[in-house]
């Protein structure tokens, strides 16, 4: 167990490569309680959200589309990432990271009242990640009869309230951290152990961070604290795809910065890394390409391509993909070479 | 509770130490480390002919989780590294006082200072 963000986590069940390879292959259960689920209420909450973060809620015309967005600080920094659900015209739903909990709340305590904007943190809320190939099935077949056919037609990155019966409801959005298909869920704290069991009796192996980490890292999803945070920008963080700079009336937090950023010329970029030596590659390592030193943001052993992976932030004239650089590991120079993220998504190796 | 065979001595830093019949040592991690390092991924071994300082780092381990460093505890020269471990770290895992052994030393005084079986698991329960 490991404290995580003020709560007590467990970094593995038992194999930690074995409940990699269970989501990659067939459904696994990462409680995800400690991220912070917040209702915003208001009529003018799509407002409130143009203003907040920096992708553009505007996308978002259909109930339950969920976006994933960086929220920014002036400077352009990132305070944290986010996913917003857009329920309804006065009513979205975001879920931050456990970390950031705090400072997140308070920011956005600090922008909510000049919109009418009213926030609610639902610590009554318990969410579990059910993900794999064979993760929605499990779940859809614990839903009552009636609800199973709307949760089976949900499209990614969709969610939607569905009535458990006894006034009892779970959103399940078809989201997720692992580069697999399935479920996240959000449900009353109360019922989550039964339902953690149940998956279980079904054949949903537990999962712990470590694992969560090795699968979000082959799908190159980037960390909050590791591979972007207050000092580092989206647009050299790979998180470029996010921001939304499309509306030029739409004035979001840090846009000023990112635009003055991007005039002066962006220093870094964002890269995917394959270890081509034998070795593990780790967060903070040094990346050495001709054009300058970079360094490792997050790096791992992929249990998938049983290969060292990893995300860095080397110098923008540097690393076009298939170009070697070398990582300092340990004192040794080893060579790397820079590919086409992600690693794996969908159970299948992309990277050769 | 981790398992530690009586006929091996062991360090604080959790290795253990095999006497061999030729007066040789088979070092390796005890199933406390193996344990706690989690899924073995990567070793790095020693190459024969080296020589080691009691206390010198001679081999990595790396698991998923992180990567900690195994420390030599006699002075001598390595006989031999665990070329297994090249392909097949986990033996460290799944057999920590066997197939997974690191290396064989020959040592080049008496060892100093290691523990027994029941002192090892008494520093284990001290370090909770």
């Amino acid at each position: 167990m490991v404290d995580f963000g003020g709560w007590d986590m467990p970094v593995n069940y038992g194999s930690q490569i074995e409940e990699h390879h269970a989501v990659r292959q067939d459904a696994g259960i990462f409680d995800v309680s400690h991220m912070c689920v917040i209702d915003a209420r208001g009529p003018r909450v799509r407002e409130f959200f143009g203003r907040l973060i920096a992708n553009d809620v505007d996308k978002l015309r259909q109930p339950g589309k969920a976006l994933y967005s960086c929220m920014l600080n002036e400077a352009g920094g990132v305070i944290d990432d986010l996913i917003v659900y857009f329920l309804d015209e006065s009513f979205f739903r975001v879920v931050v990271n456990a970390g950031t909990r705090d400072k997140d709340l308070a920011w956005m305590r600090a922008i909510a009242p000049g919109y009418g904007v009213q926030l609610q943190e639902r610590v009554d809320l318990a969410m579990v990640a059910v993900q794999g190939p064979n993760a929605r099935t499990r779940v859809i077949s614990l839903l009552p009869e009636q609800h199973r056919s709307s949760a089976q037609a949900l499209e990614p990155f969709f969610g939607k309230s569905i009535s458990m019966g006894e006034g009892r409801e779970w959103f399940v959005a078809r989201t997720g951290y692992t580069g697999e298909d399935g479920f996240e869920i959000m449900l009353p704290a109360s019922e989550a152990p039964e339902v953690w069991n149940k998956l279980n009796a079904l054949g949903v192996k537990s999962a712990g961070l470590g694992a969560r980490d090795t699968l979000r890292l082959e799908a190159a999803m980037n960390l909050y604290g590791n591979d972007m945070d207050e000092v580092q920008n989206p647009l050299e963080s790979g998180l470029a795809w996010t921001v939304s700079f499309d509306n030029p009336a739409r004035d979001f937090i840090g846009r000023k910065a990112l635009e003055a950023l991007k005039a002066a010329g962006l220093q870094k970029k964002f890269v995917a890394l394959l270890l081509e030596d034998r070795g593990v590659l780790r967060g903070h390592q040094k990346v050495v390409t001709p054009a300058g030193e970079g360094e490792i943001t997050s790096g791992t052993f992929s249990p998938t391509m049983e290969k060292s992976i990893a995300l860095a932030r080397v110098p923008r004239s540097a690393a076009d993909i298939g170009d070697k650089v070398q990582v300092d590991v340990r004192g040794k120079l080893l060579n790397a070479r820079v590919v086409k993220a992600p690693f794996v998504r969908n159970g299948k190796i992309l990277v050769s | 509770m981790s398992d530690s065979p009586a006929d091996l001595k062991y360090t604080k830093s959790h290795e253990w130490v095999r006497t061999l019949a030729d007066g040789n040592v088979e070092v390796g991690i005890t199933d406390h480390a193996q344990s706690a390092l989690g899924d073995l991924v990567f070793v790095e071994v020693p190459e024969a002919g080296k020589s080691l300082k009691a206390g010198d780092t001679f081999a990595v381990v790396e698991s998923v989780k992180a990567a900690s460093d195994v420390y030599a505890p006699v002075a001598g020269t390595v006989v031999e590294g665990n070329a297994a471990l090249g392909g097949q770290p986990e033996l460290i895992n799944s057999e920590p006082y066997k197939g997974g052994w690191i290396m064989v030393l020959k040592p080049s005084g008496e060892p100093q200072g290691l523990l027994s079986a029941a002192e090892y698991q008494a520093h284990l329960a001290a370090e909770g």
